[in-house]
């Protein structure tokens, strides 16, 4: 359920807000394309990870697991720097 | 302690004795002296400041946010051009709530480039949310510096106190210094919500405001000015009762029997009382409206000081450029549109650029509005006075 927003009485003087608050910006809306990770081509190389600008590969002791969809954007940088020889990722369209 | 001052040495003064957490500035003519005799004083050990000489005013102002956010008391000087390149980060700093204090020097605007006094800097920023205070001589700013600091950390809004270049800044005058150790007990230590540098509780400062929340929290801001002139007048009287100089936000001089009067912001407050005095010693009842404060506009104190009399006479250091005259005239002709009683106004635009108004001229303009008041027509609405050619 979506909470009620505040009137301008309840809010905190001076545009303060809570810490870490792009956690819940949940950036993974704005998406038109989705990419698909295929862990049976991953070579684990993590240049994937590295370009990333929303820290959304998830990876686990030096291992890709996956792709966090709650914040990636869809910008398919990932898809673009997997080596091409390699091809773990494709970017495919969302579907309502 | 009775010394000799000018203006920029009793607001260098104030600021000593204030002891701000930082102070960011750059200079600039006529209020260089203000931060170059301060920066002298924490060379000497005599204030605990972190001073941050910076690369211009815009820069000094974005300065002053960062500190103040931090949690600091937070002060510094400029004038005319340099309030002009802060004008981006006045607004900020005023949305954020950070009581930052500007010790103003009103010069002139350019173009044409000019050192000399009118109101034309600050007015161009009386929007930014800032409030704003207009000095008559170099006792008034030193005063008005402190009790600004409180009044800024009470409300939680930036504030200006100015004074007129070189008519104040550099005239040297009587000033009554406050013992140093006044000053501390009477500002206390600045209370804090939040501050940047607490990492136990860290926060998110200034966030993107869209659709959702902007409205909100502008009204929020408003709503500040809306409230903060009892905040003012509670500290001009908590100043007074202690230290035992009273001010209110608007100075009436002799206005209660007065049939006409005129209104000004600043140094010329004091040319027109020696003309009130000497007006009345001729059996003419004249009178003198100063507003202290301009922003926010002290609205019913102005309202009930203007219902006093038939004519009054706004004399404005600064022009809108919109045809209508100077920004006094147009905010009180605003707040007497619902009033019971309004006078007859006549707006005299004068001493721009640092142009000299004299006792004799300010006669003049009290006899003119005593013309008015008998034949009960103002003529001319605004006139440009003290200009050649007209």
């Amino acid at each position: 359920m979506k909470k009620e927003k505040e009137g301008w009485k309840e809010l905190p003087i001076g545009l303060v807000l809570g810490a870490a608050t792009c956690l819940n910006f949940e950036t993974g809306d704005w998406r038109s394309e989705k990419p698909v990770w295929d862990a049976e081509k991953c070579t684990h190389c993590l240049i994937c990870w590295v370009y990333c600008p929303d820290s959304s590969i998830i990876v686990k002791d030096g291992k890709v697991q996956g792709i966090d969809y709650k914040y990636c954007k869809g910008c398919g940088i990932c898809a673009e720097e997997c080596p091409p020889k390699v091809k773990a990722i494709t970017m495919v369209r969302e579907e309502k | 302690m009775i010394v000799a001052r000018t203006g920029n040495e009793a607001m260098a003064e104030a600021m000593r004795q204030i002891n701000p957490d930082v102070v960011a500035a750059y200079p600039i003519t006529p209020a260089t002296e203000v931060v170059q005799l301060f920066s002298k004083f924490v060379n000497d050990g005599l204030v605990d400041t972190q001073f941050v000489p910076v690369e211009s005013e815009h820069s000094a102002c974005s300065a002053c946010v960062g500190a103040s956010a931090a949690g600091a008391r937070v002060m510094t000087s400029t004038a005319s051009q340099g309030l002009a390149l802060m004008h981006e980060i006045l607004f900020i700093a005023a949305g954020l709530r950070l009581p930052i204090v500007i010790c103003l020097v009103n010069r002139s605007l350019s173009s044409p480039i000019n050192i000399h006094c009118d109101h034309s800097d600050t007015l161009a920023s009386r929007d930014a949310g800032w409030l704003q205070i207009y000095t008559e001589n170099a006792q008034e700013a030193y005063d008005t510096t402190i009790q600004l600091v409180k009044i800024a950390e009470e409300i939680l809004l930036p504030g200006i106190v100015s004074t007129d270049a070189f008519i104040i800044s550099h005239g040297m005058e009587r000033v009554e210094l406050i013992d140093d150790k006044e000053i501390p007990k009477f500002l206390g230590e600045r209370k804090l919500n939040y501050s940047l540098l607490d990492t136990e509780n860290p926060i998110t400062l200034g966030p993107l405001d869209l659709q959702d929340y902007f409205f909100e929290h502008k009204r929020s801001q408003i709503d500040a000015m809306n409230k903060v002139l009892p905040v003012i007048e509670k500290v001009q009287k908590e100043f007074g009762d202690k230290f035992g100089r009273h001010y209110s936000t608007v100075d009436e001089y002799k206005v209660d029997d007065a049939e006409v009067a005129i209104l000004v912001m600043g140094s010329t407050g004091g040319t027109a009382k020696v003309a009130v005095e000497r007006l009345r010693e001729k059996g003419k009842k004249v009178g003198l409206i100063r507003t202290r404060v301009y922003r926010p506009f002290p609205k019913d104190a102005m309202t009930k000081a203007l219902s006093k009399v038939k004519v009054v006479g706004v004399m404005d250091r600064s022009d809108t450029l919109s045809t209508l005259g100077g920004h006094l005239y147009n905010d009180v002709r605003s707040i007497l549109y619902k009033a019971e009683k309004q006078p007859l106004m006549k707006n005299y635009v004068y001493g721009l650029g640092g142009r000299d108004i004299s006792i004799e001229e300010i006669e003049d303009i009290y006899d003119e509005l005593l013309n008015i008041q008998k034949s009960g027509k103002v003529a001319k609405d605004i006139v440009y006075f003290g200009v050649r050619g007209e």
